[in-house]
């Protein structure tokens, strides 16, 4: 049976039943408690479990994640909430020089079972530091995981797959998304751990993306139906490991790959997929992976957001150019 | 109530001079100000107040993405930014408008930043030396403290020449004391002794968390945990904070090295015009808060010195004229054009942007064009 929510809402559900089932699960972060986040995605739950299970931080996000990190070693999985993407670096070192590592310098006698909940990404119009896409840092730190969901049914599940990992878990929330309602299957069997999927079948380009960004491929990919062209779409929702088989698989099938993320373009995900996808795929190719990324610019002031972000139009710009070659 | 024997206030809450063993060293900086100095500071909180209710007005009818409002906190920021003298330099948070303005940066600036236009862009050797704001809390204090580390080291401190002596101010709020930036620019400044004085606004709020939860000692007492000489003073008395203010940018000046001011306040309103604070606090605390305004204090003081009602006409009118001002303005403001995204992101020409910005003009063009 499935229930229509909003992402924000199968999130706070998905954080719910971890909290219900494990009493070593916490969650901590700036604002959390009575006002629920400033995306109320935990809201209720402090009045729920109490404020020794849903903790209201003091504002410092190595705090947040230092402390994480001790709470993890005394045998707790901590969530933390980082409120905005850009907010994230003050807590940069804790995650990348300790959280990351900690388990390998332990030799594996240690495990690092925490959660950080990033909300990321543009579309709301918001002032500078409250727009990014920062994942790429983090991907390219061995030692994390990391983790993005395109849809409610996805971010229930995958908010659950994070809490479960005995591994350090970067959990990239796309927050245009927060507020979009789709199905959510409570009873499925879950979905695969760290799996890339493919979101709508096609046979002439295939568009890959992660996040936010999912949406708009497959509007991009009905637009270029009504032109004759068949799309085929794959949602990552991980990008770190990325399960590359069905992306490998996808190029082989339409022979042209286009990239599409919101952040910078340069050293990014995309970068990684388009890579793989020429060690791998490179005799099925008929054009060059493209990629469509935000430009390499700080993220501009909002009134220009839609200008910096792909766009339909720029994702079809690429489709044309993939079909030209 | 926060207050304690130690908290300097020179005005009461019903307008009356304070002499406490905390105000009595202050005080003689008040008393060398004139009727007309004293207006002055008046002018600027109302004036404030009118620009603040106008830029929220202003977001609510989808002219701002966003506004900061400073209800509230008019003394603590028109006192401290009124005892600057104009070779210091002020490094803000994100909710000094009223300085920004006094310090000559066009309210229009102010507003398209919440507009969405742009990330700051006034020039601070242009403005008074007004630094640009800073989002990402506590950022600025290192900032501040780096900036006068490097007036020690041109020898701009504690030469006696008045007109060449130069103070930092930097502003942060009771949050931004947990980061741990904050805590670094505090030793930097005491290691280094430098000429710079810390101004807390502590507005008790960071968004919905209490300054309980930051900290369980009065955050004055933080400065002087980092030997820095430090003072706790009634934040919605525009002559406390002017007061001490003075007295410990004069010190900083002076060469006897770095201060720390908390100023005790409260934030009226919402966090910004995205927040709803009746979902975590309530409203006993906001009139224990009114019954202290900065400006209601104010007022009576002045009419007690016998101010005319025309002076207080004048600048009523005065916010009222700025409103307006901005009202109109605000919707004439350009859209950048896209190329701007690639302007200053580096001093030096950078291959990534011309590549870019080539590419964008392209992909714009074939829209023109009608392909
Ligand atoms: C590093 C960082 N973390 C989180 C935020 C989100 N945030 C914006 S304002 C704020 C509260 C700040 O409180 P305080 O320092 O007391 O300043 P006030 O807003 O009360 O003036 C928070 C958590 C931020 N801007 N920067
Ligand atoms: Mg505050």
């Amino acid at each position: 049976m499935t229930e229509t929510m909003t992402m924000a809402k199968a999130l706070n559900e998905g954080m719910r039943a971890a909290l219900a089932r494990d009493s070593r699960v916490l969650l901590m972060g700036e604002d959390i408690g009575p006002l629920g986040g400033v995306f109320r995605v935990t809201e209720g739950l402090q009045a729920e479990f109490g404020d020794k299970r849903v903790l209201d931080t003091p504002l410092a996000e190595s705090g947040i994640v230092g402390t994480a990190i001790g709470l993890a070693m005394s045998g707790f999985r901590p969530v933390c909430e980082i409120q905005f993407d850009g907010f994230i670096f003050p807590g940069f070192d804790q995650i990348t020089s300790q959280l990351a590592k900690l388990t390998a310098r332990h030799e594996g006698t240690l495990t690092m079972p925490v959660v950080i909940r990033v909300p990321y990404g543009g579309h709301i119009g918001a002032v500078e530091h409250h727009q990014e896409s920062p994942e790429a840092y983090f991907a390219h730190t061995p030692g994390l995981r990391l983790l993005s969901p395109a849809t409610p049914h996805d971010a229930y599940w995958m908010i659950q797959e994070a809490i479960a990992s005995n591994d350090p878990v970067m959990f990239f929330e796309p927050k245009s998304r927060y507020w979009q309602k789709g199905e959510v299957d409570r009873e499925s069997a879950g979905i695969a751990t760290h799996s890339s999927r493919v979101v709508r079948e096609g046979t002439e380009v295939t568009l890959v993306g992660h996040g936010a960004i999912v949406s708009m491929l497959l509007q991009a990919a009905e637009l270029a139906a009504e032109e004759g062209t068949s799309v085929e779409v794959v949602d990552l929702r991980s990008l770190s490991p990325i399960d590359f088989d069905p992306i490998v698989a996808s190029a082989q099938k339409t022979g042209r790959v286009v990239v599409v993320q919101e952040a910078p373009g340069n050293v990014s995900v995309g970068s990684e997929v388009a890579a793989t996808v020429a060690e791998r795929a490179f005799y099925s190719l008929e054009a060059p992976v493209l990629r469509v990324s935000g430009y390499d610019t700080p993220f501009p002031p909002a009134k220009l957001e839609s200008v910096y972000l792909p766009s339909v139009d720029r994702i079809l710009d690429a489709v044309d150019r993939a079909l030209a070659y | 109530m926060p207050y304690t024997a130690a908290t300097v206030q020179l005005l009461s809450p019903e307008g009356t001079l304070v002499h406490s063993d905390a105000s009595e060293q202050y005080l003689p900086y008040v008393d060398k100000l004139s009727d007309d100095a004293l207006q002055e500071f008046h002018r600027h909180m109302v004036v404030m107040r009118r620009f603040d209710i106008e830029a929220a007005n202003l977001q609510r009818q989808g002219q701002l993405a966003l506004w900061v409002p400073s209800h509230g906190q008019e003394a603590a920021q028109v006192g401290s930014a009124l005892a600057a003298k104009p070779q210091d330099h002020l490094f803000p948070s994100y909710r000094e408008h009223v300085i920004a303005l006094m310090r000559g940066v066009d309210p229009i600036t102010i507003l398209s930043m919440f507009r969405g236009l742009s990330h700051g862009g006034w020039d601070p050797k242009e403005h008074s030396n007004f630094h640009l704001y800073t989002l990402v809390i506590g950022s600025q204090t290192l900032h501040a403290t780096g900036y006068a580390m490097g007036l020690n080291l041109d020898g701009l401190a504690g030469t006696g020449d008045p007109d060449k002596d130069t103070a930092v101010m930097v502003y942060f709020g009771d949050g931004s004391t947990s980061q741990g930036d904050v805590s670094e620019a505090m030793v930097f400044a005491a290691s280094y002794q430098t000429p710079q004085v810390f101004f807390l606004q502590n507005n008790h709020w960071a968004i919905s968390v209490p300054v309980s939860r930051q900290s369980r000692t009065p955050l004055y007492l933080r400065g002087e945990g980092f030997g820095i000489p430090s003072v706790q003073i009634d934040g919605n008395d525009v002559l406390a904070s002017f007061a001490v203010s003075k007295a410990n940018l004069d010190a900083a000046r002076a060469g006897e090295g770095p201060r720390f001011i908390e100023a005790l306040t409260y934030r009226m309103g919402a966090h910004t015009t995205s927040d709803d604070p009746s979902k975590y606090r309530d409203n006993s605390e906001l009139e224990f808060w009114a019954q202290r305004d900065p400006i209601t204090r104010f007022d009576t003081y002045l009419r007690g010195r016998g101010a005319s009602q025309a002076f207080f006409d004048e600048i009523a009118a005065e916010g009222d004229d700025l409103a307006a001002d901005i009202r109109k303005r605000i919707t004439e403001l350009p859209v950048p054009a896209s190329s701007t995204m690639f302007d200053n992101v580096y001093s030096d020409p950078h291959p990534l942007m011309d590549a870019e910005r080539a590419a964008l003009a392209d992909f714009e063009a074939s829209f023109e064009e009608g392909n």
